[in-house]
C-alpha cells in the first residue's frame, strides 16, 4: 500500500501479466471490503480489450468496480489470460449489499497516474494510484 | 512520502514560481500561492512536479497555477488551475477529475445558534435518516431512462420544474445550474446505469453537510448581500458531487482520450493528463458529456437542499419561509469552463480547468448573479469538520492572474492512512463531541480519514489566497453538526 495524500495507492507484482492483474485486482479489493467478505459462488466471465497493457490493467481494475457499483456482484477469485492486449477472465465472487458494513469505503476508479508496469528479473510490478 | 526537490524562486510573501526550464517540455512557468511556511508543507510530497506537469498541456497560457490549498493529486495537482487556448490548445478529463462539478451549496437561516444547539442532535439525525449517503445510497427520487436525459441536459432546473426547488435557486448558482452544450448522446449507457439510482444522494468520501454557525463578519455590506447579518446565524453547507455518473464520465473520456494523445502526437510526462484538442471530435464530445455530468451533480444538490429544507421544518415545526433556508450560492471546484480572459492584452476564448479550485469572478463581471453584482461572486470555502469555513468572494486580481480562479478548501496535510493511523473514528467523533460538534457517518473508517488533523488550518489557506488578493473574505463559521458520507 502507499501513502498518497488524497488517495490510497498500491503496489502490485506478479511472476507474469495474469497474476500480476489479479494480485491487482485483490489489493484493490482489500482496501474496498473486509478480507473475509468474499466467497467464489456466482461465476462471471470479462472480456475487455486495450490499446496497451497499462491501459488494460486500469479497465480491468475499473471493470471489476462497475460490477460492484451497478450490480452489488463482488468478483474476488479470477483465472486471468492474457494475449497480447486481450483479456479474458473466469472470475467467482458474491452479491454483497453495498450498504454493508463490510464495505471500508468507496474507491472512484483506478487512475493512470505514472502507471508503469515494470518488467524485472522475470517479475512484474505496477504501481497504481485510487480515486477515494 | 518523497520530498519535493525541484527548482523554485520567491516572487514575494505569497507567490513562488516553478521556472519554465525546470523541466524540458513546460511550456509556461508555474506560479504557486503560498507562504513560507505553506510552501515548506508542499514541498513535504510530490505535488508541485504535477504543477510542473500540468505545464506540459498544449495551448498553456499565462501559468500552471496551485492555489494555497494544493495537495498531491493524480495527473493534476488537486488544487490546480490550468487554462488552454480554445482554437489550438487541449482539454484534459484529468484536469477536472472523476467528480466532475464536485462543489458546494451554501443555506443561510432566519435562526440562531441558540435555536438549534438544543435540537442539533435530532436535527443531524433526521438530516442523516432523510438524505441518502454512504456507499451504495440510493435516491428516493427514481428516474427513467429519458428523465436521465432531461436531467442531464436541463441540471438544477429539471429539479426546480419538479417542484423541488424555486427559481431563486437557480439565479445563485454558478451556471444557473446548467451548463447549456449538454449532450446526452455523448455520455455512456454504462454512465447513466451508474448514475441513476444516485440522483439525491451524498455520497462518501469526503463528501458531506454540515450545520454551522456564524462566527465572524469580516465585510457587512457583502454579507448582508447574501443574508448574513450577524454571528450565530445558522448556516447549511452542502458538499457533493455527480456520483457515479461523474466517474464513469472521467473514466470512459481518459481511454478516448489516451487514444487521441497518440493520435494527435501529443508528448505528456504523466499518463492521467492524456487530453485532445480542445476543438476536436475527442475534445467536444468530451466537454458535452462532462456538461451533463456536471449539470447531474447541480441536480443532485438541489435535490439534497429540498431535503434539507424539509428536515429543518420537520424538527423545528416551523415553515420554510419562516426558516428563511434560502440558498446563498452553489459553486462547482471540479469542472472545465470555456470563458474569456485578457492574457497579455488580448482577449481570448479559454478553457479552464479547475481542479480543487473555486471560479472567483469580481463584481461587475457578467457571470455574477444580479444580486452579487455589487460585491462579486461568492466563494464558498470549507475548513475540516472540526474548525472552521469560509465566505468569500472573487477579486478583480484574481481574474487578471488565475483566470478568476481561487481556493476551494483546507487541502489534505496527511495521507488516509497516517490520518486512520492517528486516531480511531470512534475517537475522532469523540474529540468533535467535546468540542460541541455533533456528527454522524456510515463508516468509522471514513470518519478517521477526515480528522480535522489530516487537513491543513483553512485559516492559513484563506489568508494567503486574501493576501494573494484571489479573494476577499466575508464571513466565517464553525460547524455545530456534521454529516459524514
Amino acid at each position: 500500500m502507499i501513502d498518497h495524500t488524497a488517495d490510497i495507492g498500491i503496489i502490485a507484482r506478479g511472476s507474469d501479466l495474469p497474476v500480476l492483474f489479479s494480485n491487482a485486482a485483490a489489493g484493490m479489493l482489500s482496501l474496498l471490503i473486509e478480507d473475509h467478505a468474499t466467497q467464489p459462488g456466482i461465476a462471471r466471465e470479462i472480456k475487455l480489450e486495450a490499446v496497451d497493457r497499462e491501459t488494460l490493467l486500469v479497465q480491468w481494475l475499473n471493470e471489476l468496480l462497475y460490477i460492484i457499483y451497478t450490480e452489488s456482484l463482488v468478483l474476488s477469485k479470477f483465472d486471468v489470460l492474457i494475449d497480447a492486449n486481450h483479456l479474458v477472465a473466469r472470475c467467482a465472487g458474491q452479491y454483497v449489499d453495498l450498504k454493508s458494513p463490510l464495505f471500508k469505503r468507496e474507491i472512484k476508479a483506478a487512475t493512470y497516474h505514472n502507471l508503469e508496469i515494470a518488467e524485472r528479473d522475470g517479475e512484474y510490478s505496477a504501481r497504481i494510484i485510487f480515486d477515494i | 512520502m518523497t520530498a519535493w526537490q525541484g527548482d523554485i524562486r520567491r516572487i514575494d510573501d505569497y507567490r513562488w514560481e516553478i521556472p519554465q526550464d525546470y523541466k524540458s517540455g513546460m511550456r509556461v512557468a508555474g506560479l504557486v500561492y503560498a507562504d513560507r511556511a505553506m510552501l515548506d508543507m508542499i514541498r513535504e510530497e510530490q505535488a508541485l512536479e504535477q504543477v510542473a506537469n500540468v505545464a506540459f498541456l498544449p495551448g498553456i497560457v499565462g501559468h500552471s497555477l496551485a492555489m494555497p490549498d494544493i495537495h498531491w493529486g493524480y495527473g493534476f495537482p488537486i488544487g490546480g488551475v490550468a487554462a488552454t487556448r480554445v482554437n489550438d490548445g487541449v482539454i484534459s478529463p484529468g484536469g477536472v477529475g472523476y467528480d466532475i462539478n464536485c462543489g458546494v451549496r451554501l443555506l443561510r437561516t432566519n435562526l440562531n445558534e441558540d435555536d438549534i444547539r438544543p435540537k442539533i442532535r435530532e436535527l443531524v439525525n433526521h438530516l442523516f435518516n432523510n438524505i441518502p449517503s454512504g456507499l451504495g445510497s440510493e435516491g428516493k427520487i427514481r428516474i427513467s431512462e429519458k428523465e436521465m436525459d432531461e436531467v442531464l441536459t436541463a441540471g438544477a432546473g429539471w429539479v426546480v420544474k419538479k417542484g423541488y426547488g424555486n427559481s431563486h435557486d437557480l439565479d445563485v448558482t454558478e451556471e444557473q445550474g446548467c451548463i447549456k452544450m449538454a449532450n446526452p448522446d455523448k455520455v455512456s449507457a454504462r454512465a447513466k446505469k451508474r448514475g441513476a439510482p444516485q440522483l439525491g444522494t451524498l455520497g462518501s468520501g469526503n463528501h458531506f453537510l454540515e450545520v454551522q454557525a456564524v462566527r465572524e463578519i469580516y465585510d457587512k455590506t457583502a454579507a448582508a448581500a447574501m443574508g448574513i447579518m450577524h454571528e450565530g446565524q445558522v448556516l447549511m453547507l452542502i458538499h457533493t458531487g455527480s456520483r457515479g455518473l461523474g466517474h464513469q464520465v472521467c473514466d470512459d473520456y481518459l481511454r478516448i482520450m489516451g487514444e487521441a494523445v497518440r493520435k494527435y502526437g501529443i508528448s505528456l510526462p504523466d499518463r492521467q493528463l492524456a487530453c485532445a484538442p480542445v476543438e476536436s471530435g475527442e475534445g467536444r464530445d468530451y466537454l458535452e458529456a462532462m456538461a451533463c455530468a456536471a449539470n447531474f451533480a447541480w441536480a443532485n444538490r438541489l435535490c439534497i437542499a429540498h431535503w434539507v429544507r424539509e428536515s429543518f421544518c420537520k424538527v423545528l415545526g416551523r415553515r420554510v419561509d419562516e426558516i428563511g433556508l434560502e440558498q446563498v450560492y452553489d459553486v462547482a471546484h471540479n469542472i472545465a469552463k470555456i470563458e474569456d480572459h485578457i492574457v497579455d492584452g488580448k482577449r481570448l476564448r479559454l478553457c479552464v480547468h479547475r481542479k480543487g479550485a473555486t471560479r472567483a469572478f469580481p463584481a461587475g463581471h457578467e457571470g455574477v448573479p444580479g444580486k452579487y453584482l455589487a460585491v462579486g461572486q461568492p466563494v464558498l470555502i470549507p475548513g475540516d469538520m472540526g474548525r472552521r469555513s469560509f465566505i468569500a468572494v472573487g477579486t478583480e486580481n484574481a481574474m487578471q492572474e488565475t483566470f478568476g480562479s481561487t481556493c476551494h478548501g483546507a487541502g489534505r496535510l496527511q495521507s488516509r492512512g497516517a490520518a486512520r493511523r492517528g486516531m480511531r473514528g470512534t475517537d475522532v467523533a469523540g474529540d468533535l463531541a467535546a468540542k460541541g460538534i455533533y456528527v454522524r457517518t456510515n463508516s468509522l473508517e471514513s470518519l478517521a480519514e477526515e480528522a480535522s488533523y489530516a487537513y491543513k488550518d483553512v485559516n492559513s489557506v484563506v489568508e494567503i489566497a486574501q493576501g494573494a488578493g484571489i479573494l476577499r473574505k466575508i464571513a466565517m463559521a464553525v460547524p455545530l453538526g456534521v454529516i459524514k458520507g
